[in-house]
């Protein structure tokens, strides 16, 4: 296929759609909520053309739930949602973290909290992602920027899914979702998918939770002829409920360590002009752009801004941080929420770099002429 | 002297709806009357809990409302127990009077995401009338199907094509799941018959104990007819069979509307509206024609219409 043939005209949320489509994704449960209802419709039409389906559910928690069952099922599945129902789906989540179940949760980020803002953007959902649901858990939370990058992102989100048998959240926003931009889709056959491992043993050696040498376990799908028990219940590697102290470690710690031992191959950042960078802007998402535009002006200007953007929110690029930050003496964190990853970035420059946030949180983007005034401003 | 003093004599008003007009509603918007008709047949007297969707988001546009009456929007799925907790709230300071609550929801609102909340607000025998607003379909978001949505709409959620005509399942019987609760009134209405709606709304009202009102609204948008249909589309609704207008108390049909003189065949409800298009374009399309006559057909047959 030529590349003028995969050149389209698409929304954010008809792209994140697509990745799924192109990573695998066969079954799709969802609720409507703006602005990810897109997804859901998209869905609706493309997943019974690839043998896929796509079910509508009463409500956010029966959507992340449908998406569980169909995992263990052996699909990969997926559900998209915006803020009231990813706050529905985060007893579902804690399920997913428990019983290692792979699967892909999109929350298009709108205002909130509650009701919130539906058509308008935020990026308020952030911390959300990371400590939702109760208990000690270590999500994978990756952010889009682009029409494209919602393409990428969900392709990678069902990856790091499938190999880490772990939820992993697209964090989107309204802009992302419903903005529309020429993108050149790659031939699906060029992507490179990765699978959930599955069981070499004979089924009476299987253990559904086995803890392995990089904490991963193997995983069988219902009805293959492995026998297995799943439950939320704090279990040992064979999936039964315990109250042994040191399997009850144990199993906590190959929640964190298949994710803090991985880091570096979970993480992706990016990075505009950081090398000799005085002043590095970090943001994500939406904002994003119009950081990058501030860092293109502000070169103009000769003064020596670069941009850091964590497309792994979580866990968080910390290592990556602190390399981009080695020449800067301010960081601005720029966010569509009151000081959210501001906290994160404080705890990686300690002392050493003055931290300062530019929030917006009135339903409307920061905009380049923002970040070049409070720039101006430091100056 | 002060006693002596008469009020000036006002012009006569013209009586304004407790839902009052200048709301944001579309032309035709078979939900707005709804709301009109049943808050005047409630009287000032009362209490409205209402679940987000079009009537929420139409009824509140910043900085206005059109809600004369204590009103106040819940989430999605929960204006059933935002009611539970005013009335008992109410009765616990002695304040309770005659003071009407009503919850609201739409379809959506009522028999997917709400119905955990509605029947524990039914089951716990709150004094509280439940309506649900049925048009149909998630409209507020752009028209995605409910468990409300008639067999063989289509919806962005559930579309017609080569392999499929539109919404596979059909629609959920709430009036039966509400009055298995065995509550003391549970009814069916319509805005094509706006006596008869006010009068099952003072009747639930006037009915101790929790009590549920079923409502079929049309939606111009939604369903693809002309705005100046609604009243029309509703009443070939009842004509045809597809929406029974009927009573429930204590688990038994005590009245029905009968259609014996005005009968007609689905076909008549079903061309006026594109979202059943399709099943005109095909010669396969007729055999679901034949299906739906046959939902019809049950309901008649169930609660004796003719």
């Amino acid at each position: 296929m030529t590349e003028t043939n995969n050149r389209k005209l698409l929304q954010g949320n008809q792209a994140t759609a697509l990745g799924a489509l192109a990573a695998g994704c066969r079954f799709f449960a969802g609720y409507p909520i703006t602005p990810s209802t897109e997804i859901a419709e998209t869905m609706a039409l493309e997943l019974p053309k690839v043998g896929g389906r796509f079910i509508q559910m009463e409500d956010e928690i029966a959507s992340i739930s449908a998406i569980i069952g169909a995992s263990v099922a052996g699909a990969k599945s997926m559900t998209a949602t915006s803020g009231p129902g990813f706050s529905l789906m985060q007893e579902g989540l804690g399920y997913a973290y428990m019983a290692e179940v792979p699967c892909v949760t999109v929350n298009v980020m709108r205002g909130g909290p509650s009701t919130g803002l539906p058509t308008k953007v935020a990026q308020a959902d952030v911390m959300q992602a990371k400590w939702g649901t109760h208990g000690d858990y270590f999500p994978i939370v990756l952010c889009p920027s682009s029409v494209k990058d919602c393409f990428d992102i969900t392709v990678k989100a069902f990856n790091l899914a499938e190999k880490y048998r772990n939820p992993v959240i697209v964090l989107s926003d309204e802009v992302i979702g419903h903005m529309r931009e020429i993108v050149v889709l790659p031939d699906p056959s060029t992507l490179q998918l990765i699978e959930r491992k599955k069981p070499n043993v004979p089924p009476e050696w299987y253990k559904h939770f086995q803890i392995t040498a990089d904490f991963t376990s193997p995983m069988a799908s219902f009805g293959q002829g492995y026998r297995f028990h799943l439950t939320g219940l704090t279990h040992d590697e064979r999936g039964f409920p315990t109250s042994n102290s040191e399997t009850i470690a144990a199993k906590l710690d190959k929640l964190k360590l298949k994710i803090e031992r991985h880091v570096d191959d979970i993480v992706e950042c990016r990075q505009y002009q950081c090398e000799d960078a005085n002043i590095v802007l970090f943001a994500y998402g939406s904002v994003a752009r119009a950081a990058r535009q501030a860092v293109i002006e502000s070169r103009k200007k000769r003064l020596r801004v670069g941009l850091f953007q964590p497309v792994t929110l979580w866990p968080f690029p910390e290592e990556q941080l602190r390399r981009m930050t080695q020449k800067a003496k301010l960081v601005i964190v720029a966010e569509l929420n009151q000081g959210q990853m501001i906290g994160d970035v404080r705890r990686v420059c300690k002392d050493k770099i003055r931290v300062i946030g530019l929030n917006r949180y009135d339903g409307e983007l920061i905009t380049p002429e923002q970040i070049l005034n409070l720039i101006k401003e430091d100056h | 002297m002060a006693d002596t003093i008469r009020p000036k004599k006002e012009k006569a008003a013209v009586e304004e709806s407790l839902f009052t007009s200048g709301h944001r509603a579309c032309a035709g918007c078979g939900e707005a009357l709804g709301a009109k008709l049943v808050m005047d047949a409630a009287g000032p007297d009362t209490i409205v809990a209402t679940s987000t969707g079009c009537l929420e988001v139409f009824s509140t546009p910043y900085p206005e409302s059109a809600w004369r009456m204590p009103w106040i929007h819940s989430l999605f799925e929960n204006s059933s127990a935002v009611a539970s907790g005013v009335e008992v709230a109410l009765k616990a300071l002695g304040r309770k009077g005659n003071t009407k609550i009503i919850a609201q929801g739409g379809d959506g609102g009522t028999a997917d995401i709400g119905i955990g909340c509605l029947s524990g607000m039914l089951e716990r025998g709150h004094e509280i009338l439940y309506v649900c607003y049925d048009n149909e379909a998630y409209m507020n978001t752009g028209v995605q199907r409910s468990g409300l949505t008639p067999f063989d709409a289509h919806t962005t959620t559930s579309p017609s094509g080569k392999i499929s005509f539109g919404n596979q399942r059909p629609k959920k019987t709430l009036l039966d799941i509400a009055a298995a609760h065995n509550i003391p009134y549970a009814a069916t209405a319509s805005v094509a018959y706006p006596a008869d709606l006010q009068r099952k709304v003072k009747k639930a009202l006037a009915t101790p104990g929790p009590t549920f009102i079923h409502l079929h609204v049309p939606c111009p948008l939604g369903w693809g007819y002309k705005a100046e249909l609604t009243l029309e589309i509703a009443r070939i609704a009842i004509d045809t069979g597809l929406f029974p207008l009927v009573e429930i108390e204590w688990g038994k049909v005590t009245r029905v509307r009968k259609i014996t003189k005005d009968k007609k065949p689905v076909e008549e409800y079903l061309k006026p509206q594109s979202r059943f298009r399709h099943l005109f374009a095909s010669e396969d399309g007729k055999k679901e024609l034949a299906k739906i006559q046959a939902i019809a057909d049950a309901n008649i047959a169930k609660y004796g219409l003719v």
